[in-house]
């Protein structure tokens, strides 16, 4: 052996070198008890709960929604048959910039890439037959989730479900849609304000209810390197934390019910060392700043998503293989939910043998390989711990720029997160470019084939009929009642009041998404972006 | 020679266009980014205004068909021809429609960012 490698450097995906081989000298610095310490105790590195996957399995919660309320119904119930636990609501994009069915915005976008939501009716045909106190519903909904979430509780109401038996989440993160995502409506201020009127409205009302899912999924898919996305996300989960205790809000009562939402890249260890990292970073920082009781208020829960960015085009099977690796990263990594992508995303919304193969991969995860039988299986290998401890420092050190430049959404506004995202995605393009990164199927091993796969396809006649349904309630509803609710909400936005009451009126009162819409940014303005 | 990149739909993944932005740029070529969730409206009025010779727009949401349908008769409302590509999430089939109504070129996901630098070059000089 001359000792001589393939490659002069080699490193993951956040450009941290990997050495030749890790041993007890990489991890001396580190102390067993105060930094990885036992699973479902502070600072909560290898797990939080002390059984993890012995104790109950992570929810396979499979992100879906199309066409009309019914079209995306019929998804759900095919996917609960399949032995999914757990729902999860895509939207549409006029639903998710809060515009309606029949706004020209809307134009050749209603039921695409979601389903479309308008009134309370939509949102109660979404849900029909589903038990809203058996089954968890997680919905991607952030510049107008304080409005559906509304609209949610007007159902619940409706079919006599008392609040406090409710459990689900609304995404409601928008510092991350500034940052990456980019579906917005109004500035951070009056932003920051709804999602903390949620936070409150639901620790005092739906105990069980999840008010934001803190997001790092769209700041990786934006194309950020697993630090910077970890980074981002703590940082953000931690100002919101921040706004609601100046609020008025003990630790206490909202933290256990506070979520995140990380992505499952390529890079196997990395990701595992990432999701480690995350839960000591947010263990470490709320015990120094707020001093909780309740240890579940310094316990990361996590649900995590494969990355929709790293599928292929060419190929599509092998993006079952990728999605395996990346779901079992993220199993390893201790999340409490899983959503795997499907191998057609790259072209459209999944066909349902698609979507199913990916749930299998799921299943198969769980009761074949193994992994989900002891607790961090890695915890305590000198590569993994020498890693949970590089990506802790590379998020420290960003945490270190974003409160030099006076906090995150004065970063922001300067687009110092967007230019760090855009630019290491630029880098990582051009590795693919120029072959340093080998993408199977992609730049290397690549083959003339015909597409061999089915395509899903929206019914053409979607946006038709949910226009005639906005229509239609519109015509049925009581316009007073209306008119009275959609003042009320005005005067209150302007005002220092909690929106959720006055939201959750205005819907009952057939108030469309749209319309609330017009009216919140009649009080509270628009975003403008700052182009980086 | 100057080229309109704009991302149409209402959706804000710009991860794309920003990438075939700097790879422009970074090849000497004059761009105008009017950023996202543009109407083929404010693209048209745009191009007029800038006095592009080419417009490249992205699409991820699936309505390449209906906002492309509308670009088109729009820039022939105002009676000018700037060639048009497109990048981002188009199915094979749609390709073969959106070729018929005039897209010069399209850049599935995957493409190298040097082809389409050199593809642009070449529809500008057409």
């Amino acid at each position: 052996m001359d000792g001589k490698e393939y490659k002069p450097k080699l490193t993951n995906l956040s450009n941290i070198e990997i050495k030749q081989v890790y041993t007890p000298e990489h991890v001396k610095d580190i102390d067993y008890a105060k930094e990885i310490g036992v699973p479902g105790e502070f600072p909560f590195t290898r797990g939080i709960y002390p059984t993890m996957y012995r104790g109950r399995l992570w929810t396979m919660r499979q992100f879906a929604g199309f066409g009309t309320p019914e079209d995306t119904n019929r998804r759900f119930k095919y996917l609960l048959e399949h032995g999914e636990t757990g729902l999860s609501t895509a939207f549409d994009m006029p639903t998710l910039m809060g515009y309606d069915s029949d706004s020209p915005r809307a134009l050749g976008e209603v039921g695409v890439c979601g389903v479309a939501i308008d009134t309370i009716d939509d949102m109660d045909a979404l849900f029909e037959g589903i038990p809203l106190d058996k089954v968890t519903v997680s919905m991607t909904i952030n510049a107008p989730a304080a409005i559906l979430f509304a609209m949610y509780i007007g159902i619940a109401e409706k079919r006599g479900i008392s609040l406090d038996k409710i459990g689900g989440t609304i995404q409601n993160d928008m510092l991350k849609e500034y940052i990456a995502q980019k579906e917005w409506i109004f500035p951070p201020a009056p932003s920051l304000r709804l999602i903390t009127d949620t936070i409150e409205y639901s620790a005092r009302n739906l105990p069980k209810w999840h008010p934001v899912s803190i997001s790092g999924y769209h700041i990786r898919e934006a194309g950020s390197t697993a630090v910077q996305e970890l980074a981002f996300t703590l940082y953000d989960g931690l100002t919101y934390v921040e706004e609601a205790v100046q609020r008025g809000l003990n630790i206490d009562e909202f933290a256990p019910r506070l979520s995140f939402f990380f992505n499952a890249h390529n890079d196997f260890f990395e990701e595992i060392a990432k999701y480690r990292a995350a839960r000591r970073i947010w263990a470490k920082e709320i015990k120094k700043r707020y001093s909780p009781k309740d240890p579940k208020s310094m316990a990361l829960r996590f649900h995590t998503q494969t990355a929709g960015c790293s599928l292929t085009a060419p190929q599509p099977h092998n993006n079952i293989a990728r999605v395996a690796l990346q779901a079992m990263a993220a199993v390893l990594g201790g999340t409490q939910s899983l959503h795997t992508d499907s191998m057609d995303e790259t072209y459209a919304i999944p066909t349902e043998e698609a979507v199913r193969i990916a749930l299998r991969t799921q299943q198969i995860i769980a009761h074949e390989s193994g992994v989900a039988n002891t607790v961090d299986p890695l915890g305590g290998s000198y590569y993994v711990e020498a890693l949970t401890k590089n990506m802790e420092e590379g998020a420290y050190a960003y945490f270190k720029k974003l409160d030099e430049m006076g906090g995150i959404v004065s970063a922001i506004e300067k687009g110092f997160p967007q230019k760090e995202i855009k630019d290491a995605a630029y880098a990582y393009q051009k590795e693919i470019d120029g072959k340093e990164r080998i993408i199977v199927g992609l730049n290397e091993f690549v083959t003339e084939e015909k597409r061999s796969i089915k395509v899903f396809k929206i019914d053409e006649d979607t946006a038709k009929r949910q226009i005639q349904r906005v229509k239609d309630v519109k015509k049925k509803r009581d316009e007073k009642r209306l008119q009275k609710a959609m003042g009320d909400l005005k005067k209150a936005a302007a005002s220092n009041d909690n929106l959720m009451p006055f939201l959750i009126e205005v819907v009952k009162a057939y108030g469309t998404l749209g319309e609330i819409c017009d009216s919140l940014k009649s009080v509270f303005g628009v975003y403008e972006e700052p182009i980086v | 020679m100057k080229v309109l990149l704009a991302k149409i739909g209402l959706d804000g993944h710009d991860r794309g266009v920003k990438a075939v932005r700097d790879a422009l740029i970074n090849a000497g070529i004059d761009i105008v980014y009017i950023g996202l969730h543009k109407t083929p409206e404010e693209i048209v009025e745009a191009a007029i205004k800038e006095k592009v010779d080419v417009i490249g727009i992205s699409s991820m949401t699936g309505a390449h068909i209906v906002i492309f349908t509308r670009v088109f008769e729009l820039l022939k409302e105002k009676g000018i021809k700037p060639p048009v590509f497109a990048g981002g999430i188009v199915p094979d089939e749609d390709i073969v429609i959106l070729k018929e109504m005039g897209v010069k070129a399209i850049f599935q996901p995957g493409t190298e960012l040097d082809e389409i630098v050199e593809s642009v070059k070449a529809l500008a000089k057409r």
